[in-house]
């Protein structure tokens, strides 16, 4: 990007209102800002189908790690190698691809900038930031609290190997502790992939351990298809406590490895895991993007922002109920903001929104699991089709010979998933 | 696809918003990629799905799935989401 471009744009942001001229800037700018799953599967998709669209992506890594199949890393049935990405291939596609930390979004100015101070203009900014931990939300529970009681849920901030070695390297028969947040986060059923993942390394390397799961909510996603499988392969492993039976950890005391419970249960652990409660990323709430929440708040028919103009929030960060903050569903998010923002720009209507999301959980070795769901924008809300999706079979539903196959075709689809689109986010086929 | 811009924009971005249109056939097969890989090949046991039968097998493949009628860990529960005329968007893009 030249100099002198920038200073035309800055020239014109006063207009917004009035066409650009022909020429130089012809294509309209799209800039991406996050390259995780909603922000490189938008920036794939709109080089896919939208060739008269100028791509931008801005990221601050050179390398993404995903958060899914973290938990197998855990389990040590992947290796962090495996579930790293690099974003030359996106890059040999025609995507702009600008590694750097973005400091603010000028909304009025209608730009992005970066760290060095450089701007980024945008005809229309999609923003798929993800989270942040709300640090201090549970007492005592900071970033340097983190490195002893490690999070593993922002691979950029702390890869999931800082637990995994710990995991290793606790005693046998030792207790590992999970502390697990109220809704919403991320990932709704991933904590209880990591309980059972957990578990599928203990049964094999230390049998007499345990899992005590404290949780501040009293259900979560997938429930009986997880708890059916902890009794079936980790019987009396497993305890997992609601948080009507205390389980909401409200204070974390690094120094004796210890967790504080609602009513004051002081509960020690050799390993202990906290997934603390979350919200957008810093550039989005800064940026003005977020409720009180945390969250920001979308059009769902475009996940436009329903604060800022020609912004739109994707992924994680938006509020998207009842879809779930997953992977899978932030590509979802994706296409239709690209789509939308594309109609837009050229004065097309904005096409019919339908969204899509699957989850695949690991429980067990040859064990998975799914929840399904399609959702539609009606009326100004995010409605789940009626009579779609849901979750897998349970085992009492499925016929007694099919049983052993139906998971292990779930857990070999799941690796097909997996597969199928980290390949298309970061343009490996 | 060409993207008018200029005065038709300005036009447009005056008017009253328009009626939404039919999600395009690319937009819904996104869905699929997910799993079935970008270009519908498939991966990793998740059959190919893309130029492997004709179109009238295709949408008859996604009622089966609807209604049950063919075996699928998966499958029904995303083919319950979908309509008649999405399945035939679907298998325009899909099938042979
Ligand atoms: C243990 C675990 C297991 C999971 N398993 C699954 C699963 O099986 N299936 C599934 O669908 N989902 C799963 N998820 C959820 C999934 O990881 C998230 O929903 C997904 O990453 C959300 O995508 P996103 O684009 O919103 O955010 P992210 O993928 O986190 O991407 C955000 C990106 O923005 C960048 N960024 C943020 N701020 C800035 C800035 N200021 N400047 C520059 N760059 C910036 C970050 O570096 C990051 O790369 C799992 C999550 C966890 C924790
Ligand atoms: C969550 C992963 C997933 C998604 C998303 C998905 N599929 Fe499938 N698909 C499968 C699996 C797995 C099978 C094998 C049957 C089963 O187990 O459900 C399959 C089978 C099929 C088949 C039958 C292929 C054959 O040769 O028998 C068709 C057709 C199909 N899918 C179409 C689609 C379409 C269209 C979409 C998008 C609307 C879609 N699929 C989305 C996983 C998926």
């Amino acid at each position: 990007m030249t100099l002198s471009r920038r200073t035309l744009v800055g020239a014109a942001a006063a207009l917004p209102l009035l066409p650009r001229t022909a020429g130089a800037q012809a294509r309209p700018r799209i800039v991406i800002l996050g390259g995780g799953f909603g922000g490189a599967s938008a920036a794939r998709f709109a080089r896919d189908h939208f060739p008269d669209l100028d791509i931008t992506l801005i990221e601050r890594s050179r390398r993404f790690t995903t958060c899914p199949y973290g938990n197998l890393v855990l389990a040590g049935r992947k290796r962090i190698d495996d579930i790293t990405f690099g974003y030359e291939r996106l890059a040999a596609r025609g995507v702009r691809v600008v590694h750097a930390e973005a400091a603010a979004v000028d909304a009025e100015g209608r730009a992005v900038r970066l760290a060095d101070g450089s701007r980024i203009p945008y005809d229309r900014l999609i923003m798929s930031p993800g989270i942040d931990l709300r640090w201090g939300a549970i007492e005592g529970y900071d970033q340097a609290a983190s490195a002893r009681m490690p999070h593993g849920w922002i691979p950029s901030l702390q890869p999931i190997t800082v637990l995994a070695e710990q995991l290793r390297a606790m005693r046998q028969g030792g207790v590992f502790v999970m502390a697990i947040p109220d809704n919403p986060f991320r990932c709704p059923p991933g904590p209880y992939e990591r309980i059972s993942m957990v578990a599928d390394y203990l049964k094999r390397h230390n049998p007499r351990a345990k899992i005590l799961a404290l949780d501040a909510k009293n259900g979560f996603s997938k429930q009986p298809l997880f708890q059916d499988a902890w009794a079936e392969l980790y019987p009396g492993m497993i305890e997992w406590r609601g948080a009507s039976s205390d389980g909401r950890v409200t204070r974390v005391d690094v120094a004796n490895m210890t967790v504080e419970t609602e009513f004051g249960e002081k509960v020690r652990g050799d390993v202990i895991n906290v997934i603390p409660p979350q919200y957008a990323a810093a550039i989005a709430r800064n940026a003005g993007l977020a409720a009180d929440s945390g969250w920001c708040p979308i059009k769902p028919e475009s996940f436009e922002s329903a604060r800022v103009p020609n912004i739109h929030v994707i992924g994680d960060a938006s509020i998207a109920v009842p879809m779930p903050k997953s992977g899978f569903a932030a590509s979802s998010h994706a296409k239709q903001a690209i789509a939308a923002a594309a109609a837009q720009l050229s004065g097309r209507p904005v096409p019919e929104a339908v969204y899509f999301n699957t989850c695949y959980s690991h429980v067990g070795e040859d064990y998975g699991i799914s929840i399904v769901g399609v959702f539609r924008a009606q009326g100004g809300r995010l409605i789940e089709v009626e009579g779609s999706g849901g979750i897998s079979p349970r085992n009492a539903a499925l016929p007694e010979g099919r049983r052993a196959e139906h998971r292990r075709l779930e857990a070999l689809y799941a690796d097909g998933w997996y597969e199928s689109i980290t390949r298309e986010m970061f343009a490996l086929s | 696809m060409v993207l008018r811009i200029g005065a038709i924009a300005l036009m447009a971005a005056l008017a009253a918003p328009a009626a939404a249109q039919p999600q395009p056939a690319t937009l819904l097969a996104g869905a699929c990629q997910g799993c079935h890989g970008v270009t519908g090949a498939g991966a990793q046991g998740i059959p190919a799905i893309a130029q492997t039968m004709t179109r009238a097998e295709f949408v008859a493949a996604m009622q089966e799935f609807r209604a049950n009628r063919r075996e699928a860990t998966v499958m029904g529960r995303i083919a319950r989401g979908y309509t008649d005329a999405e399945f035939a968007a679907l298998a325009a893009h899909y099938g042979r």
